[in-house]
């Protein structure tokens, strides 16, 4: 297990792509805000059309508005050409804009609301002009309310950046969402405490300026604008001491054998001088387009998630048909070049104790069609709901006596004690080693095939280096080794292996390359 | 005797605010002349329109009908920004800028104009209106209301303007303030030779330091006369009823020093 503190040093990066992500968003949550609440103060509509908009926003949950971002720009290339980034730095900052305008734009129309009315008679009776009052008056009185306003908008932001990281934005997300995913609490931790303390570290230095502006003290006031510019400028030069070449771009998803793939592949590449630069906890919704737009350069995918939604396909002609097709629809569709099955499936499959199945008999889901009426079937909480599981319920006819929901990793648990007799389980999970669990096979064919798939962007389709660095590959990760390398990063004991050493143990067991023909 | 050309005019003014008429009536605005150097006071109870009536000399009200005429020149086609420092304004609310010392606040209207003032011409001001020169750093949060008031006269003084307009100025500060207040505005108003139009619901104050008190009632003008006259009777019914109040004050107040 490796200590939070031998992690948060090497968190400069993140920490920088943070702020600057951070800033950038509540500077133009301003530049849009502050002009916006002088036009409310001069009329009641716009005031209240502004507030409402912004609360509107306010109740999308963060997640969900920097996803949203994907398909809208990826809509908006029809407009301004394919070099419109969909993924990335674009697209978190907008969603946190958005996100950051209301307490800005509610203290500025508030503190605009209740200046006092003499004040204002006195502006004009002295003969101001209507811009003269706004900078000599209003402005100034409403600061201090102003930059409380930031202030919340700022905690919120570095808060909310966090998610930044699902739609392949480097932020302090990225340690707290391989964390989660592969289990290594430190990991969490140490994006938790380094993006708590930027908060707090801006919301104190937000409110000396708040306090400069209030007591009208100069020193506190510039002194505490000087610190948050410094702040910013050392992120931006951190950011940009960082090599100019575009890097090869690699993508996982939010589980374990994403991102001990994603090591492998980036590890070889690199012993093959290519610079390369992780996408960590991607969304599994948007790795599949951002690999068509070259966002993303290389990911893994699945044969199955493909068919059923790319191509919208919910038949299945077999594996190796299936495998064609989509190298075909790949290639003519998107430009991404499928370059070759890895060699095992991460497929959904039945699974048993093997004590128990050795008790009933069954081997196989034709076997289980009679004993099923007795049985319990505990799936993942969508696993009900998916084509997979209708087929293979028409195919055999399974009426099992009862279906339960578990999240993935009581689900383990359940069949262990004996909650749940069979279970839905994914092939390459490195539990069902562990576990000892037989999984069942699928004599129909109803299940369609995951083969895990290497995809190359249409910007590298045709580099030779790369192609040449991976190669050796392609079918050459059995899913034993897979098992094997999930169990190793999902364990909880002291075996317990961050993605990159498993994908360097993976590395050192893979099978004789050649073996498949893609 | 031929009158001087008058500095301020009223021609036929009437303000709507939608439904409600506050000053003028149907076919009827208000039409009044003042001469360059009086001191008119406009008395009138709460919601007559006299404050409405002021402020469209300096264009802070839009008369809805008529005109407004100052030195010869229709308000209306004035910039308002160039009217507002040739003509001083002191209200109730007095409105100094809390984030402006004594001094910036005094300086505003020459400011705007593209003028700094001295130092020194800051202290005389501030000498103007009894007030130390030590002020002139002070914000106003450290200053009591009547030293405020005194600083928005000041400030009002500051571009030098031909005409003073005030506002019920004196409305919120104790009697003894108000008198000593007062009296010095009406010591101003001699020394500068400046033109005043004071608004006040009080007609003692009105009496005391005007020159010709001009009654308002519903909107209307009702009575046009010197302090003397007023004292004498003339002016109507509504303006001897707001002299009545002062003089059963004043009687009473004898009467009972009479008793001993």
């Amino acid at each position: 297990m490796q200590d939070i503190w031998d992690i948060l040093p090497g968190l400069g990066d993140k920490l920088a792509a943070h702020v600057v992500l951070s800033a950038s968003a509540i500077g133009l949550a301003m530049l849009i805000a502050l002009p916006m609440a002088v036009w409310a103060s001069r009329s009641a509509i716009v005031s209240r059309l502004a507030l409402s908009l912004a609360s509107l926003v306010q109740t999308i949950p963060a997640l969900a508005l920097l996803a949203l971002f994907f398909p809208l720009l990826l809509s908006l290339r029809a407009v301004f050409g394919e070099g419109l980034p969909t993924l990335g730095f674009l697209p978190a900052l907008m969603a946190l804009t958005l996100y950051a305008l209301l307490p800005i734009l509610r203290n500025a129309v508030t503190a605009q609301a209740n200046l006092d009315e003499g004040v204002l008679e006195a502006a004009d009776g002295v003969g101001m002009t209507k811009w003269q009052k706004l900078v000599l008056v209003e402005a100034p009185l409403s600061a201090p309310f102003i930059m409380a306003g930031i202030r919340t908008a700022s905690v919120w932001t570095i808060g909310a950046a966090t998610l930044a990281t699902t739609i392949g934005q480097p932020s302090l997300g990225d340690p707290i969402f391989a964390g989660l995913q592969t289990q290594n609490w430190a990991l969490v931790l140490a994006g938790c405490v380094a993006s708590a303390g930027l908060a707090l570290a801006a919301d104190n230095l937000l409110w000396v300026i708040e306090v400069g502006l209030a007591k009208r003290s100069r020193w506190m006031t510039f002194g505490g604008m000087a610190v948050v510019a410094l702040g910013i400028l050392a992120a931006l030069w951190a950011q940009s001491t960082g090599s100019d070449e575009r890097r090869i771009v690699i993508a996982s998803k939010q589980f374990s054998e994403q991102y001990i793939l994603a090591q492998l592949i980036g590890a070889r590449l690199e012993a093959a001088g290519y610079a390369v630069e992780y996408r960590d906890g991607l969304g599994s919704a948007v790795v599949h387009s951002a690999v068509a737009s070259s966002s993303i350069d290389i990911s893994v995918d699945y044969t199955g998630t493909i068919w059923t939604n790319y191509l919208k396909r919910a038949d299945n002609p077999g594996r190796e048909a299936m495998y064609e097709t989509i190298r075909d629809w790949e290639w003519r569709q998107n430009g991404v070049k499928v370059l070759g099955r890895l060699g095992f499936e991460n497929a959904y499959a039945f699974a048993m104790r093997g004590d128990r199945a050795k008790e009933l008999g069954v081997t196989s889901l034709t076997d289980l069609v009679g004993k099923a009426p007795q049985l319990t079937v505990g799936g993942d909480p969508e696993f009900f709901e998916r084509p997979e599981w209708l087929a293979v319920r028409d195919a055999y006819g399974l009426r099992f006596g009862q279906s339960r929901n578990f999240a993935p990793t009581f689900m383990y648990n359940a069949l262990a004690s004996g909650e749940a007799d069979v279970i839905s389980a994914y092939t390459s999970d490195g539990r069902i080693a562990a576990d000892k669990l037989v999984v069942l096979a699928d004599p129909k064919g109803a299940l369609p095939s995951y083969d895990a798939l290497l995809m190359l962007s249409p910007r590298i389709a045709e580099d030779k280096g790369v192609i040449a660095a991976l190669e050796p590959l392609l079918g050459a990760i059995s899913v034993e080794a897979m098992r094997e390398a999930n169990l190793a990063v999902d364990r909880e004991d002291a075996k317990k292996l961050t993605p990159k050493a498993a994908a360097a143990e993976l590395g050192k067991s893979l099978r004789r390359p050649g073996l498949d023909p893609g | 005797m031929t009158m001087p050309s008058p500095l301020l005019r009223f021609d036929g003014v009437i303000c709507r605010f939608g439904e409600v008429t506050a000053v003028g009536a149907l076919g009827a605005g208000v039409t009044c002349d003042l001469a360059p150097g009086s001191f008119v006071a406009l008395v009138g109870a709460s919601g007559s329109g006299k404050s409405t009536l002021l402020k469209t000399v300096n264009t802070l009200v839009k008369p809805s009908e008529g005109r407004v005429l100052f030195a010869g020149e229709d308000v209306a086609g004035l910039k308002p920004a160039h009217l507002r420092r040739r003509v001083g304004y002191v209200f109730q609310g007095i409105g100094l800028f809390p984030h402006f010392s004594v001094a910036e606040n005094i300086a505003i209207g020459p400011r705007l104009a593209g003028e700094k003032l001295a130092p020194q011409q800051i202290a005389e001001l501030l000498a103007l209106v009894e007030l130390d020169p030590a002020y002139a750093t002070r914000m106003p949060d450290e200053l009591s209301g009547g030293q405020r008031q005194r600083v928005g006269v000041a400030r009002a003084l500051a571009g030098g303007p031909e005409l003073l307009l005030m506002d019920e100025p004196f409305g919120a500060l104790d009697p003894v303030t108000r008198d000593a207040l007062g009296r010095k505005v009406r010591e101003l108003h001699d020394a500068l030779g400046l033109t005043t139009v004071m608004v006040t619901h009080d007609m003692a104050e009105a009496l005391l330091l005007a020159d010709r008190v001009l009654v308002m009632d519903k909107g209307q003008l009702v009575a046009d006369e010197t302090p003397r006259a007023l004292l004498a009777g003339a002016g109507g019914v509504v303006a001897q009823r707001l002299v009545a109040v002062p003089r059963h004050q004043a009687e009473r107040l004898a009467a009972m020093e009479a008793q001993g």
